[in-house]
């Protein structure tokens, strides 16, 4: 018999827009066990199939029904360096949980509450223990998922890793980006202290290609380096008015709330305090912002061109928006920024109507003659981000396409002997598990490279 | 590590620090800023590189806000928690052989090491500094050591010229004076008339900007500046652009976006600091 997919509890809108606490609650051991029985079990395994890491998913869903939890962990980790954090932020709609035969006539297993569960288990119970190390060295650079993750497979190959990072706080965009209410910064803590107590050593507060250069780390006798650099160059709307005093990128609102804790009170760095926020894109990031806003005391709109079909936010980030009040305003293209003595007070849009699918599927919004107004003293661009910029310009033998992306094989090999990218810096902005599973890859391909060069 | 070795007070609100920084001092170029915090939770904020030798950096700073009285309130042996850099690109001085060096208040503090590595690839340069009034001077023989020619001004004119930088510079080029380059770095107020009075003779102007910063790399965005119409990152692209394409206006309101919190933060820090001052 078929029983329904087990929810997780979720903390009440009105509690949750007061504070910055994680809103999903996790599944308690007979939920979860619950849940894990709902598994068919499938050969095909399509769940895993669509898994960007290839987590062996009914295996580790078996251990959790027969209560096995720390063999579950196990067997994720085997292949996922950050299952704790993946749990939390992948869209597994489109992923696993999209492929679920399950979901075929019923709802899907809950795969990303369950994972998060054994990673949340796991982190409670179990003691962790260092690894065995060859001695040869690895440079990672950026500590965002991408770093953490070829990090986490080097040192279980026994490499010594060091990973530099350029903030003073590990994490990359899982700690400046993707807000405590949605993954608790003390989870990525947690994730850092496990590749930690496996020898990875971590280096902040040093810009690869300021601090020192990518030739220099060879100098300095590391054998390999790979670079997950990330995409934090955010895109502005070039329009007019768009430096006027109230409008933020995505970035700087959340790196100012999530890495400098600007919300807490007598917090040293500022954040503006609006009274009413646009937020410019229909994208995490953006429902990351507009939840942020309103923890913040503001009424939020999300402006996005196109409809609520082709928002391109995980479900769960928008539903959880629309319950915290954030208003959702469509067919709305910015075109000028409205200002009073420097001071944002407003924002012109065109209206826009949907038209014939464009190349990714998704209807193409078409301008009409209308302009709407709307009033507000912050809007905040989300309109995606490009790589960093600074590697590019200091690093020579390395290609990059148009838009900074470092140029790289499917394994993450540059052209430069030694040097492998993966994550945002080569693919542009994308998502937290895609960017895993490329530092997975190319640390593989280190590893295969170390070993071709012995 | 960032350990200070060296603490002066340069005025009534200009520190200067020396801090053991091997690894920032050996890359540091002119015109190029680190990114710190003076405490675990403080804010990050940016300071150009005034010196840099023997494994060590110079930062020399006005407290204006919470992180920089904190700082300020650092003594000799204590550390600062997170210095990031060099950030930024440096000034580029690089063939220039005849040029005007123009600061302002702590801007002379950025203008210096521009001024040294001019002298340094043996250019020509004279220096015009300038400030409120005489007891806020700074740097003065530090200039007059590099400078082939140095002018001092103050707007109550108790020290030196009486009036603003521009009227020497003014001087200087209505008499004929020839620069590769006028350099600029001070007030945005400042640099804004100081391209205005380069801009009638034609000559080169690079006026270093300091904005808003977060992360110095890239990242956040707040750093964006107006040049020639087009969106600059100072971290990136900067913190030197072509004077006379400068949006200052628009700077100098971008300036204030957290005034108020400046001022309440410095109120707030204010009681610990004198605390600090009278244990001294």
């Amino acid at each position: 018999m078929k029983t329904a997919r087990h929810a997780a509890a979720v903390r009440d809108p009105s509690e949750r827009i007061g504070n910055f606490r994680e809103v999903v609650a996790g599944y308690s051991e007979e939920t979860a066990v619950a849940e894990a029985n709902r598994c068919l079990r499938c050969k095909t395994k399509p769940c895993t199939a669509g898994c960007p890491v290839g987590v062996q998913i009914p295996a580790f869903i078996q251990e959790i029904a027969n209560r096995n939890f720390e063999e579950a962990y196990r067997i994720i980790r085997a292949t996922n360096a950050l299952p704790a954090v993946c749990g939390r932020v992948c869209p597994q709609e489109r992923q696993c949980e999209g492929n679920c035969v399950c979901g075929i006539k019923g709802e899907p297993v809950a795969i990303g509450a369950l994972e998060r569960f054994a990673a949340d288990h796991h982190m409670a119970h179990a003691p962790t223990s260092a690894v065995e190390q060859t001695g040869r060295r690895v440079a990672v650079v950026g500590s965002g998922p991408a770093g953490l993750s070829c990090a986490g497979e080097l040192a279980k190959r026994g490499y010594r890793v060091t990973v530099f990072e350029a903030l003073h706080k590990a994490g990359g965009v899982l700690v400046y980006g993707i807000p405590a209410f949605r993954l608790p910064k003390e989870i990525v803590q947690r994730e850092i202290s496990e590749l930690e107590a496996q020898g990875v050593q971590f280096v902040l507060n040093s810009v690869i290609g300021c601090t020192e250069s990518v030739e220099e780390l060879f100098e300095e006798g590391y054998e390999a380096v790979f670079l997950g650099t990330g995409a934090g160059l955010p895109k502005f709307m070039h329009i007019p008015g768009e430096n006027a005093r109230g409008v933020f990128s995505a970035n700087e609102y959340l790196t100012r709330i999530n890495l400098m804790k600007a919300y807490e009170e007598n917090a040293e760095t500022p954040v503006f305090r609006a009274r009413k926020v646009l937020v410019v894109g229909g994208g995490n990031v953006a429902m990351d912002a507009a939840r942020c806003a309103r923890r913040l005391g503001a009424e939020v709109t999300v402006v996005y061109r196109r409809t609520e079909e082709e928002l391109p936010a995980r479900k769960e980030e928008i539903a959880h928006a629309k319950e915290e009040g954030v208003v959702f305003d469509f067919l709305l293209s910015p075109k000028e920024v409205l200002a009073e003595n420097g001071d944002v007070c407003g924002l012109l849009c065109t209206r826009m109507q949907l038209g014939e699918p464009d190349p990714t599927g998704r209807r193409r919004p078409i301008p009409t003659d209308e302009t709407v107004r709307l009033d507000a003293d912050c809007i905040i661009p989300a309109l995606g981000t490009s790589p960093n910029p600074l590697i590019a310009r200091t690093t020579k033998g390395i290609a990059f396409k148009p838009h900074g992306e470092i140029v790289a094989d499917e394994d993450g090999k540059t052209e430069l002997d030694g040097v492998y990218a993966g994550g945002d810096a080569v693919t542009g902005a994308a998502t937290v598990i895609l960017a895993m599973g490329a530092g997975r890859t190319a640390a593989r391909a280190i590893d295969a490279y170390l070993k071709n060069k012995e | 590590m960032n350990r200070i070795i060296e603490r002066e007070q340069l005025n009534e609100s200009v520190v200067r620090i020396k801090v053991e920084a091997p690894r920032i001092a050996a890359k540091a170029k002119a015109g190029q800023f680190v990114i710190l915090r003076a405490n675990g939770r403080g804010e990050r904020i940016p300071l150009t590189i005034a010196g840099a030798s023997d494994g060590a950096i110079e930062l020399i700073f006005q407290v204006v806000g919470g992180t920089t009285m904190r700082l300020s309130g650092l003594r000799v042996g204590e550390e600062i928690p997170d210095l990031v850099g060099p950030l930024g690109n440096p000034t580029p001085v690089e063939g220039l052989k005849r040029v005007a060096v123009v600061g302002g208040g702590v801007g002379c503090a950025i203008a210096l090491p521009v001024a040294r590595a001019l002298a340094g690839q043996g250019a020509e340069v004279i220096s015009i500094i300038g400030f409120r009034n005489r007891s806020l001077v700074i740097l003065e023989e530090e200039f007059r050591a590099v400078s082939d020619k140095l002018y001092v001004t103050t707007d109550d004119g108790s020290h030196g010229e009486h009036g603003n930088v521009c009227l020497p510079l003014e001087r200087l080029l209505a008499a004929g004076e020839k620069f590769d380059a006028v350099f600029t770095v001070g007030p945005l107020v400042m640099m804004k008339f100081v391209a205005a009075a380069t801009r009638p003779y034609g000559v080169h102007t690079i006026a270093s900007m300091n904005p808003i910063m977060i992360d110095g790399t890239g990242m956040c965005g707040c750093c964006r500046v107006t040049v020639d119409g087009e969106m600059r990152f100072a971290c990136v692209d900067g913190p030197d652009f072509d004077a006379h394409s400068i949006d200052f206006d628009e700077a100098i309101l971008r300036a204030g976006t957290y005034k108020e919190f400046e001022n309440e933060a410095r109120e707030r820090h204010c009681n610990l600091y004198r605390k600090r001052e009278r244990d001294d």
